[in-house]
């Protein structure tokens, strides 16, 4: 008996490492991306050069932090447009607080909680008033970029106050030779990474996700965990917005315009799904990984850049066409 | 001393009487077939065992001690798990996150919480070897034939020791011989002293399984004695009032 238990619950259908490494979305997407890095160091001369690397993998960045935290609301089953006017939130708190000569923890603080405002926003009006997470966040993308040119008055902030050099100096340098917000994605997909996989809050994130109903019956605080989730979805884009403006030196009201679409694209790409239960934090930077490198071989290639948005819009659509294939050979819908 | 007794139990909604004094005892690892008709009061009966309705009058006790549900929370913590029709399962996760979703074993490390994986394989693998079903604890959900779901959802009662099983129609959906292994399971529970209430439809399930077997009609109890004192003929004539009672 306590063999067949043994071997009951060492099995795991019948896969072998590789096949079960294989049969992930996630491992396609990320050999297309090296695919790609090794295709475009062959073809130009201009790829691999470190001035090219350090700017790609500062651009795909910020798009790799916000989808981690896009991810965690796509696995609930949600959807969060209003990240990126999160991001022009946060960064314009930053800036008009810094401007008006208080330091930058003061003023990172202040905008991460002006993001934060906008997910406990969302996340109340989805979980405890019902209301459909599409048309939520649309309220709050089209409130949140309106509130930010009010703080402004619509103009441009490039002086920073006495913290100016500090706050170009952790959105724009490098530590250890990466640059700063390079590391702050990779330290959020590993914590992430854990949380998801380890922590009660993950599992129940991810069941809500599969069947909603089945988790309250299972007394999980579904309405609180949603709650958490659109937070955690604007603090991902409150930390972007700091950053970025940082990387910027500037800050305007058009800064992450259209950012959701791009996040939402990533998580996608990286194997979240919208209709719930699944996507990793490796998917999510993985995702926006591929989306850079395309973005990046477009412009090195000669190509007018007018094709980005079929290359990236024709990844989405290979990416989960992938994923229906793989279904449907394996006998389920 | 019977682990669920009902005296009296009447519910209604407004000038809708769905249950007029309905009386009954289960005992410890006994089967209960409960039958009638769609609007016999079949499902509020279930839903006021289970937490979900407050009976307006009667008295209703489990192990001996009077009980007053004001949430499906306050039946589980009494003893009573419900599996649903539709199993409340998540497709997506493992059959051992089903099995414990929401009861996670965790372990400690530090200040963090971190899920338990290996102890809850192991001990979802346990129950399923106890209710000799070939479900494997890391499987996911979505990969399973319909007898296996049910398997999970039963394991996740074993999981607490409840003393009653509420099952609302586990066998409506499901292949021959899927019904087979359901019915199987509802044996290993009575054998392990868990009482069973079985709500059907299916004449021949009810019979090759249940101890006992009560009717209602129109919100009263027309029928309760021993299946083996009855049978499918005379059954189909209380539910459709051809016979008055039995």
């Amino acid at each position: 008996m306590s063999t067949t238990l043994e071997k009951a619950i060492e099995h795991s259908e019948h896969q072998s490492l590789m096949s079960r490494v294989t049969n992930h979305q996630v491992f396609w997407v990320f050999m297309a991306a090296v695919a790609a890095c090794v295709a475009l160091t062959i073809l130009t001369d201009t790829f691999a050069t470190e001035r090219n690397l350090f700017n790609v993998t500062r651009n795909f960045a910020f798009v790799g932090i916000i989808s981690i935290g896009m991810t965690a609301v796509i696995a609930t089953g949600g959807i969060d447009l209003s990240v990126g006017s999160s991001v022009v939130m946060s960064a314009m708190v930053t800036g008009i607080v810094m401007a008006a000569g208080y330091p930058f923890w003061l003023a990172g603080i202040l905008a991460i909680l002006a993001a934060l405002g906008i997910g406990l926003v969302n996340g109340v009006l989805i979980a405890y008033v019902k209301m459909p997470p599409f048309v939520v966040t649309l309220g709050t993308l089209s409130i949140g970029r309106s509130l930010a040119m009010v703080l402004s008055d619509n103009k441009m902030i490039w002086e920073f106050g006495p913290d100016h050099d500090l706050l170009l100096e952790i959105g724009g340098g490098r530590t250890y030779g990466l640059p700063n917000p390079l590391l702050v994605m990779l330290a959020l997909a590993l914590i992430m990474g854990i949380m998801f996989r380890w922590s009660r809050w993950g599992q129940h994130v991810f069941a809500i996700g599969g069947n909603e109903n089945a988790a309250t019956k299972a007394g999980i605080a579904v309405k609180p965990v949603k709650v958490s989730i659109y937070m955690f979805s604007a603090l991902t884009a409150g930390i972007t917005g700091v950053l970025e403006v940082g990387w910027l030196g500037g800050i305007t009201t058009n800064l992450g315009q259209a950012m959701e679409l791009t996040v939402i694209a990533a998580a996608v790409i990286g194997g979240a799904n919208l209709a719930g239960g699944s996507g990793t934090a490796f998917g999510a930077i993985v995702g926006a990984l591929l989306i850079e490198v395309i973005r990046n071989s477009l412009i090195l290639l000669g190509i007018s850049t007018f094709w980005q948005g079929a290359f990236v819009g024709s990844f989405i659509i290979l990416a989960v066409g992938f994923e229906r294939i793989r279904n449907f050979r394996m006998g389920s819908t | 001393m019977p682990i669920l007794e009902m005296s009296g139990i009447s519910k209604n909604f407004g000038a809708i009487q769905a249950l007029s004094d309905v009386s009954l005892k289960l005992e410890a690892g006994q089967v209960l077939g409960l039958m009638g008709d769609n609007g016999a009061g079949k499902s509020t009966l279930a839903k006021v065992i289970a937490g979900d309705h407050r009976p307006s009058d009667g008295v209703m006790k489990i192990d001996g001690q009077q009980v007053a549900f004001g949430k499906p929370m306050d039946a589980r913590r009494a003893g009573v798990e419900i599996v649903h029709q539709d199993l409340a399962l998540c497709d997506n996760l493992t059959a051992a996150s089903n099995v414990f979703l929401g009861r996670e074993l965790v372990r400690r490390i530090g200040p963090i919480a971190f899920l338990d994986y290996a102890a809850m394989f192991k001990r979802a693998g346990e129950l399923f070897v106890e209710l000799k079903s070939e479900t494997r604890p890391r499987d996911l959900v979505n990969k399973m034939s319909g007898g296996q779901r049910q398997a999970v959802a039963i394991a996740r009662a074993l999981l607490t020791d409840a003393k009653v099983v509420l099952m609302d129609e586990p066998t409506a959906a499901i292949s021959v011989r899927q019904i087979v292994e359901v019915l199987n399971l509802i044996k290993r529970l009575r054998d392990n002293g868990v009482s069973v209430i079985l709500i059907s439809h299916r004449m021949p399930d009810v019979f090759s399984v249940a101890d006992k077997i009560i009717v209602l009609r129109r919100g009263r109890l027309v029928a309760n004695k021993a299946a083996s004192q009855s049978s499918p003929e005379e059954i189909t004539g209380l539910i459709t009032g051809a016979i008055e009672t039995a």
